[in-house]
């Protein structure tokens, strides 16, 4: 069932690019009041992000160099293009080879303002992005030895033709995945590179030397990034059709709270901790996943 | 009221404070007060900051320090003074080092004394900022300087109260200090106001005590 080029590819395209931020603002509103309680505190309104974005759109336009400006630009760019890509249900590799090359340009935005901090934390995001990308490859992987294809559209078409959602043959390659989301969420005890605490040792990481508009923009990319990332724990879970699509939105839903559980009930951690336990992670629940799945396949 | 005004990213500099109004700012981040309530967030970046909370008064090592953080803060800007230290030097005033509060380094938008300055105060101070927070973006959105725009703000009133505290004698004293609005102080200060608690009230007796 090759996806192709058709009117409604290009529509939901533009939806989930125009939705995308939307959901993502509201769901790190949500975030913001549930750590909120989980201190014991009341929180700020759940519209509170977009108010950041508002106020940082309005402020000076200040830059330590314009062309780490124009990297943050094509940070978002290709995380918005990746974005629509997957939710247009376009294919999987290439979504994952888009995510990589903008987290390559954060990195050059970082190293380019030549500060110390956002030297430290450029080089910790190029280390991160190290750590996550073996789980995210041998996800696609397992999602290709389970259905034969990289398509997104393709995967969920067959998931609902069997009725069975993806988890059901990639368990442990799912554990694996919720994983490495958090150091993608940029949760803590991963959230080396962006330092999202104030007052500690890299003052705000890879984003110190961002302000204003910039800053706006990297946020908006997060934004993304937490759709398209739990969009693909979504993936693992749907099963097509309206049920299935409504307990995938829940369980999502459930596992970002998780996250937020584990960033609020863990110290950061080294990054030699975050490279050995990502990687260990990738080949042990991966690996076997992946064996297992290919043992099947010889033996059935 | 716009986003500025609604997301207030405060940064914290301790001048030559003996801690006191530190803790106090750092109590107001609290589960107790909880300024994120407001979209207040404790940035330790002047580049993302809105709000520049100082205390203790400026010496002259800490004098180039203030001057860079205000320097590097993007416009729109507020300087809040915590606690009489950072308004006027407070106890340390006539020390050998002291050069005065943080208005001889950098311009000051409001004044919050109190020794210690207490978190109410703070908070409070940091909300009236927030108008003039937002004077300042309305003077970028027409083409003006932000700082030129607001100065006109700052009429002599209220904060004339403040140098009664010093030595009555000294001839030298209110040319220390800067202009101000009674608009600028928080709101249990001006004439008239209700205090947020008794303490405060009891506290704002006493300062007033001299007239």
């Amino acid at each position: 069932m090759p996806i192709t080029s058709t009117p409604l590819t290009i529509v939901a395209f533009i939806a989930s690019i125009i939705a995308a931020p939307l959901v993502g603002g509201l769901l790190v509103g949500l975030d913001r009041i549930i750590t909120a309680r989980m201190q014991g505190r009341v929180g700020p309104p759940v519209l509170q992000p977009f108010y950041d974005i508002g106020k940082l759109l309005a402020k000076e336009r200040v830059t330590v160099s314009s062309s780490q400006d124009v990297y943050v630009a094509m940070y978002l760019v290709f995380i918005v293009i990746a974005t629509g890509l997957f939710f247009c249900g376009g294919n999987f590799l290439l979504v994952i080879l888009l995510v990589t090359l903008a987290s390559l340009f954060l990195v050059t935005a970082a190293f380019n303002s030549r500060s110390p901090f956002a030297e430290v934390g450029a080089s910790r995001e190029a280390l991160q992005v190290m750590a996550y990308e073996p789980m995210l490859l041998l996800t696609a992987a397992g999602f290709y030895l389970v259905y034969g294809t990289f398509d997104v559209g393709s995967i969920v078409s067959y998931a609902s033709l069997m009725s069975t959602p993806a988890i059901y043959f990639l368990p442990l390659n799912f554990i694996g995945f919720v994983y490495v989301l958090t150091i993608k969420l940029r949760k803590s005890p991963f959230d080396l590179s962006t330092s999202e605490h104030a007052h500690q040792e890299l003052v705000k990481g890879v984003t110190t030397e961002f302000s204003g508009p910039t800053l706006a923009f990297f946020e908006i990319a997060h934004w993304f990034e937490t759709v398209l990332f739990l969009g693909w724990v979504g993936l693992f879970l749907t099963w097509g059709g309206l049920v299935g699509t409504v307990v995938a939105i829940l369980l999502v839903l459930l596992v970002y709270f998780f996250e937020i559980w584990v960033d609020n009930n863990f110290a950061r951690v080294k990054w030699q901790i975050v490279l050995k336990s990502a990687w260990l992670v990738a080949l042990v629940l991966g690996g076997v996943n992946l064996g297992a799945l290919y043992l099947k396949l010889l033996f059935m | 009221m716009t986003a500025t005004s609604k997301s207030p990213w405060i940064i914290h500099y301790d001048g030559s404070s003996c801690n006191g109004c530190d803790i106090e700012v750092l109590a107001a981040l609290t589960p107790l007060y909880d300024v994120e309530r407001f979209g207040i967030v404790n940035t330790g970046n002047p580049k993302h900051a809105d709000v520049l909370l100082v205390t203790g008064g400026v010496n002259a090592q800490n004098l180039p320090v203030v001057q860079q953080i205000y320097e590097q803060m993007i416009e729109p800007k507020v300087v809040v003074a915590c606690g009489i230290c950072a308004c006027t030097g407070g106890i340390f005033r006539e020390c050998y080092n002291i050069l005065g509060g943080t208005d001889q380094a950098i311009p000051v938008d409001v004044y919050a004394p109190g020794c210690a300055v207490r978190p109410e105060a703070i908070i409070d101070a940091v909300v009236q900022g927030l108008g003039i927070l937002e004077a300042k973006r309305a003077a970028m959105r027409r083409g003006e300087d932000p700082e030129a725009a607001t100065k006109t703000m700052k009429v002599k009133d209220g904060v004339v109260e403040m140098t009664n505290w010093d030595d009555p004698d000294d001839p030298g004293t209110p040319a220390r200090f800067p202009e101000a609005s009674s608009a600028m102080l928080p709101t249990y200060f001006q004439p008239g106001a209700q205090a947020a608690s008794p303490e405060i009230a009891a506290a704002v007796a006493t300062m007033r005590g001299g007239e």
